[in-house]
C-alpha cells in the first residue's frame, strides 16, 4: 500500500532531521557540587564525549580519580567510532524506504529506529555501570558499598555531587524523529479512511 | 614675621577644631541605619565598582569593592611579595631591576587607569613610585604587574603617572630636584646646579611604555599633575612649590613667597619642537623591564640615553600660572575648562580658566619670566576663588552635576563647592587628617557621582586599637544628594595616596580565570606529568616539575649534593578555575611560589647541608592537599650519589 502525500512528507522530515545528530549532543550529564558554582558537565555526541565548557572533561576525570573511577577517554570507546556509521545506516535505509513510498517500509523503519534507540540506551547503561562500579581498589576515597553509577535519565546524589542526566538537543531530535514517523503512520491510516468515504 | 603669625593662627584653629571633634555632639550623629543599606552587599552579591588604592609605603596596589569597602587583593608592584614569590622567582625578579640594581621596595603614589576619549577603558592601571622614580603597568585581565619603566634624571617621582585623554602619555616630574646629570656638587650650589625634569612617557597599543622626552625645567619641587581634557587636551598641568629653591628646612624656607606656580605644558608643542630638531640626546642610565604574558618571563633592558628639550628652545611649550601658597593638587574638571589648585597653606581654592589662559598667552599678559619661561598674570587666568574652603586644601575631585569636592587636611573635612559660583554648598568632617579623595571617574570626563572615598592619614579611635601603628582610614561618603552623608569606615593598607575606581562591568568580563596550559610558552614549562624530569649540568640541576591534584611529579629526588644550584621550574598543569598550588622547601631562603593553573615559575635553591628536605604544596588545593608533598635527598659534596627521581614506585636514574 502506498503512503499518502502528507504522511510521506512527515516521513521525509523524520529521516532528514536525523542528520542534525551529527552536530548536536545527544545526551547531557550535569554535575552540581558546592565548589562548582559555575557548573560542570559533559555532552555525549554521536562520536565524542566532550566537556560542556572547555576542560570540563579533564576536570571530571581529575575528580573521578579520587574515587577510583576510570578516566573517560573518548578515543578508547569503540561505540563512538561505530555510531556515526550506524546513524548513517539508519538515515540511508530511511531514505530508501521513503523512496519506495510503501507503508510497510515505513513501519519497518520505525521498528529499526526503536531497536537502535534502545540498543543505544542499553549500551550507555552498561558503560555507566562499568564506570560506576569497576573502581580502582587503591582509590584515595573509598566509601564501603558505595557505587557511582550515574543515572540513565533523572537525578542522583553521588557523594557531594548531584548528577543529572537528560537527553540533549540531539536526543530530543531523535525522539522527535521517531514521533514524526509514528504519526506519519497514524495519519496515513486516518487519511486513507477519510478518502475512502 | 608675617608667616609666623599665620602659623600661630593656624595652630590655634587646629586646636579648636580638634577640641570640637572630641567634645562636640555624639559622633557621627547623622549616620543612620539607612547608611547600612547603601553599603551592604548581601552574601554572594557583587560590588558596583572596582577601586584601586595605592599602598603608599607598602609599594603595592590594593583592590577594593565599592560600596562595600571589602578588600579583594593586594597586587604586588614595587615591593616583593613572599606570599606569591613576586620579586624572588626568576619570572618577576627582573621587574624590580633599576640602574641602582634590584630594589625590593618603593613608595607607590598615584594609580591612573588607562583612558580612551577621556574615560577609563579598563585595560591597564598605571602607578608611579616616588622614591626611585618609576612607572608600572598592571594588566587588568590578570591583575599582574607587566612592566616597570625607570625615570632617569629624576628624584621623587611624585607628579605621576596621570594619563592623558587617550593614554598618549603618562608623566613623571621631579619632586626633589637634583643635578642633571647627577654630579658631586655642594648642596649649597642648588640654584646653579640643580634642575627639575618633566618626563613624558608614551604608551603604545599594547601598553608598552617608552620615555619619549624630558623637559628640563627650573629646580622647583614639582608636586602633582593633571591632564587636560576635551578643549584642554594636549596640555598637562603640574603644581610646583619651593620656587624659592631652598635646599634645607623647606617647611619654612619654601613657604616664603605668596605664590608658587602651576606649570602648564603644551606637549603637542613639545612634539613639534622635537620634530623640528630642537631636542637633544642626553646620556642617561635607566631600566625598562617588561614581562611577556606568554612566557611569564620578564626581560630587563638597560637604556643609555633620553631626548631632552629646554623650554628656551621651544617657545610656547610651557607657562607658569601663579598660584597661592605651595599648591599641592591640581585638578582639571570634566569639561576641561577649569583647573583647580589646592594651596596647602592658602585661604582660598584658586580655579584657573583654560580659555582665559589661552587668551592671556595670546595677549602676552606676562608678569615675569623665570628661566625664560613666561609667568602669566594671576588676574588674567583666574576664573574664581572658592572662599573658606577649609584649612589646608589639597585635592579636588568632580561629580557629574557641576560640583567640585576638595579635601582639607588640617580641618579634616570634605568641602563641596559649585563650579561657576565658586560657593561652598556643603561640608562634611572626616576622621582624621584627610589626604586624597576619590570620586569614581572624578578625574575624567565622565564622573560617576554617587560616592566619594576619603583617604585619611589617621584613624585614631575608629577601630579596635592594634598597637601604635594604626591603619589609615578609608571612608565612603554618599554624594548623590544635596548633602553629603557618611556611609562607611574601612581600614586601608599602607598609605593610600589617591585611588581610582571603575564600574565593575568594564573589567569583570575580561578577567582571566586561568592561564591556558597549551599557550604556555615558558621555556621550562612541562605540560604533562610525563614531561617531568631532572637534569644535571655540572653543579647546576634543573628540576622540571609538574604540580597537579594532589601530587608533584617528581616527588622523590636523590643525588643532589651540597654546593649544587638547584633550579625548580614548577608548572601547575591544572586546567580548572581556582585550582592553585604552592611550592616550598625546608630551609629555603626563598619564599614559596604560588602557581595558578597553567602557570610556570622558577626558583633557585642552594642546599648548604646534607639531609632529607621535604617540600610541599602551600595552597590548599584539594581534599588530598595534605598529601601533596615530596622529599629531596641532599648528599655531602662529592659523595657521588646517583641522580634519581620519580613519582610512585618507579624511579628514573640518570
Ligand atoms: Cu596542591
Amino acid at each position: 500500500m502506498k503512503l499518502e502525500k502528507e504522511s510521506r512528507t512527515l516521513f521525509a522530515v523524520a529521516v532528514v532531521i536525523l542528520i542534525l545528530l551529527y552536530f548536536l549532543p545527544i545526551w547531557r550529564i550535569d554535575l552540581k557540587a558546592p565548589q562548582y558554582p559555575e557548573g560542570i558537565g559533559l555532552y555525549i555526541l554521536i562520536d565524542d564525549i566532550r566537556g560542556q565548557e572547555r576542560n570540563n572533561l579533564l576536570s571530571v576525570n581529575r575528580l573521578n580519580k579520587y574515587i577510583g573511577m576510570q578516566a573517560i577517554v573518548p578515543e578508547e570507546i569503540p561505540e563512538l567510532q561505530i555510531m556515526p556509521f550506524i546513524l548513517g545506516g539508519v538515515i540511508v535505509i530511511g531514505a530508501v524506504c521513503w523512496f519506495t513510498g510503501r507503508r510497510k517500509y515505513l513501519t519497518g523503519w520505525i521498528i529499526l529506529l526503536v531497536i537502535v534507540g534502545i540498543a543505544g540506551l542499553v549500551d550507555f547503561y552498561i558503560w555507566a555501570y562499568d564506570y560506576g562500579t569497576n573502581l580502582d581498589p587503591q582509590a584515595p576515597i573509598k566509601v564501603p558499598g558505595m557505587t557511582y553509577i550515574p543515572p540513565l535519565i533523572g537525578t542522583k546524589q553521588l557523594l557531594n555531587i548531584t548528577a543529572s542526566s537528560y537527553p540533549a538537543s540531539g536526543g530530543v531530535i531523535a525522539g522527535l524523529s521517531g514521533l514524526l514517523a509514528i504519526s506519519a503512520l497514524y495519519f496515513d491510516k486516518r487519511l486513507k479512511k477519510k478518502r475512502a468515504q | 614675621m608675617q608667616s609666623k603669625y599665620n602659623y600661630l593662627i593656624t595652630v590655634g584653629l587646629v586646636m579648636v577644631l580638634v577640641a570640637a571633634v572630641f567634645i562636640g555632639c555624639p559622633r557621627d550623629a547623622e549616620v543612620t541605619h539607612e547608611a547600612a543599606d547603601r553599603v551592604y552587599i548581601a552574601p554572594g552579591d557583587l560590588d558596583e565598582f572596582y577601586a584601586f588604592m595605592s599602598g603608599g609605603f607598602s609599594g603595592q596596589v590594593s583592590v577594593y569593592g565599592l560600596p562595600s569597602g571589602r578588600l579583594f587583593k593586594e597586587i604586588p608592584v614595587f615591593s616583593v611579595k613572599p606570599e606569591e614569590g613576586y620579586g624572588y622567582e626568576l619570572e618577576t625578579k627582573d621587574l624590580l631591576m633599576t640602574s641602582f640594581g634590584h630594589i625590593p621596595w618603593d613608595d607607590t603614589h598615584h594609580p591612573s587607569l588607562s583612558l580612551t576619549d577621556g574615560i577609563p577603558d579598563g585595560r591597564w592601571l598605571f602607578i608611579n613610585s616616588n622614591n626611585t622614580p618609576r612607572i608600572a603597568r598592571i594588566c587588568l585581565e590578570t591583575f599582574k604587574t607587566m612592566e616597570i619603566l625607570e625615570i632617569p634624571h629624576s628624584a621623587g617621582g611624585h607628579a605621576s603617572p596621570y594619563a592623558t585623554m587617550n593614554t598618549e602619555y603618562l608623566v613623571s616630574a621631579t619632586r626633589f630636584s637634583v643635578p642633571v646629570p647627577q654630579a658631586d656638587v655642594p648642596i649649597s650650589t642648588y640654584k646653579e646646579n640643580f634642575a627639575g625634569t618633566l618626563s613624558f612617557i608614551s604608551v603604545d597599543d599594547n601598553g608598552t611604555m617608552d620615555l619619549d622626552f624630558q623637559l628640563i625645567v627650573p629646580g622647583f619641587n614639582y608636586d602633582l599633575a593633571s591632564s587636560g581634557n576635551g578643549p584642554s587636551h594636549g596640555w598637562m598641568f603640574f603644581t610646583s612649590y619651593n620656587v624659592e629653591e631652598a635646599h634645607t628646612l623647606l617647611e619654612v624656607k619654601a613657604s616664603q613667597f605668596d605664590k608658587d606656580f602651576i606649570a602648564a605644558v603644551n606637549w603637542q608643542r613639545a612634539q613639534e619642537c622635537i620634530g623640528d630638531g630642537q631636542g637633544r640626546t642626553k646620556e642617561a642610565e635607566y631600566y625598562h623591564n617588561v614581562r611577556n604574558p606568554d612566557t611569564f618571563m620578564s626581560e630587563s633592558t638597560r637604556k643609555t640615553s633620553t631626548t631632552v628639550l629646554e623650554p628656551d628652545n621651544c617657545p610656547g611649550v610651557m607657562y607658569f600660572l601663579p598660584t597661592p601658597k605651595s599648591p599641592h593638587g591640581v585638578d582639571v574638571d570634566p569639561s576641561g575648562e577649569y583647573i583647580a589648585a589646592g594651596g596647602k597653606l592658602a585661604s582660598v581654592i584658586p580655579v584657573h580658566s583654560f580659555s582665559r589662559m589661552l587668551e592671556a598667552i595670546e595677549n602676552e599678559a606676562f608678569e615675569d619670566h623665570v628661566n625664560g619661561i613666561p609667568v602669566l598674570d594671576y588676574e588674567a587666568t583666574i576664573a574664581g576663588e572658592v572662599q573658606d574652603p577649609g584649612l589646608g586644601p589639597l585635592h579636588t575631585e568632580f561629580d557629574n552635576r557641576g560640583y567640585g569636592y576638595t579635601s582639607a587636611y588640617i580641618s579634616s573635612e570634605v568641602v563641596k563647592w559649585e563650579i561657576g559660583t565658586w560657593e561652598v554648598v556643603d561640608r562634611i568632617p572626616t576622621y582624621y587628617s584627610l589626604g586624597h579623595i576619590m570620586v569614581p571617574g572624578g578625574n575624567t570626563m565622565e564622573p560617576y557621582g554617587q560616592y566619594l572615598v576619603a583617604m585619611n592619614k589617621s584613624s585614631k579611635d575608629r577601630y579596635l586599637p592594634v598597637g601604635p601603628k594604626l591603619p589609615q582610614g578609608g571612608q565612603l561618603i554618599d554624594i548623590s544628594g544635596d548633602r553629603m552623608r557618611m556611609l562607611l569606615d574601612f581600614p586601608l593598607i599602607g598609605e593610600p595616596h589617591y585611588a581610582q575606581a571603575i564600574p565593575a562591568e568594564k573589567i569583570q568580563p575580561n578577567v582571566k580565570r586561568l592561564y591556558d596550559l597549551h599557550q604556555n610558552q615558558h621555556p621550562n614549562a612541562v605540560r604533562d606529568v610525563t614531561e617531568a624530569r631532572v637534569v644535571r649540568d655540572g653543579n647546576t640541576v634543573h628540576v622540571y616539575m609538574a604540580a597537579v591534584r594532589s601530587h608533584f611529579a617528581p616527588d622523590n629526588i636523590e643525588g643532589i649534593h651540597v654546593g649544587d644550584e638547584v633550579y625548580f621550574h614548577v608548572t601547575n598543569i591544572e586546567e580548572e578555575w581556582d585550582i592553585g598550588h604552592g611550592f616550598a622547601i625546608l630551609g629555603d631562603k626563598n619564599p614559596n611560589i604560588l602557581l595558578m593553573p597553567g602557570e610556570t615559575k622558577s626558583i633557585v635553591w642552594k642546599p648548604d647541608r646534607p639531609g632529607i628536605f621535604p617540600f610541599y604544596c602551600t595552597d590548599f588545593c584539594s581534599a588530598l592537599h595534605q598529601e601533596m608533598q615530596g622529599y629531596i635527598r641532599v648528599s655531602p659534596e662529592g659523595a657521588g650519589t646517583p641522580l634519581m627521581y620519580g613519582t610512585g614506585d618507579e624511579m628514573v636514574t640518570r
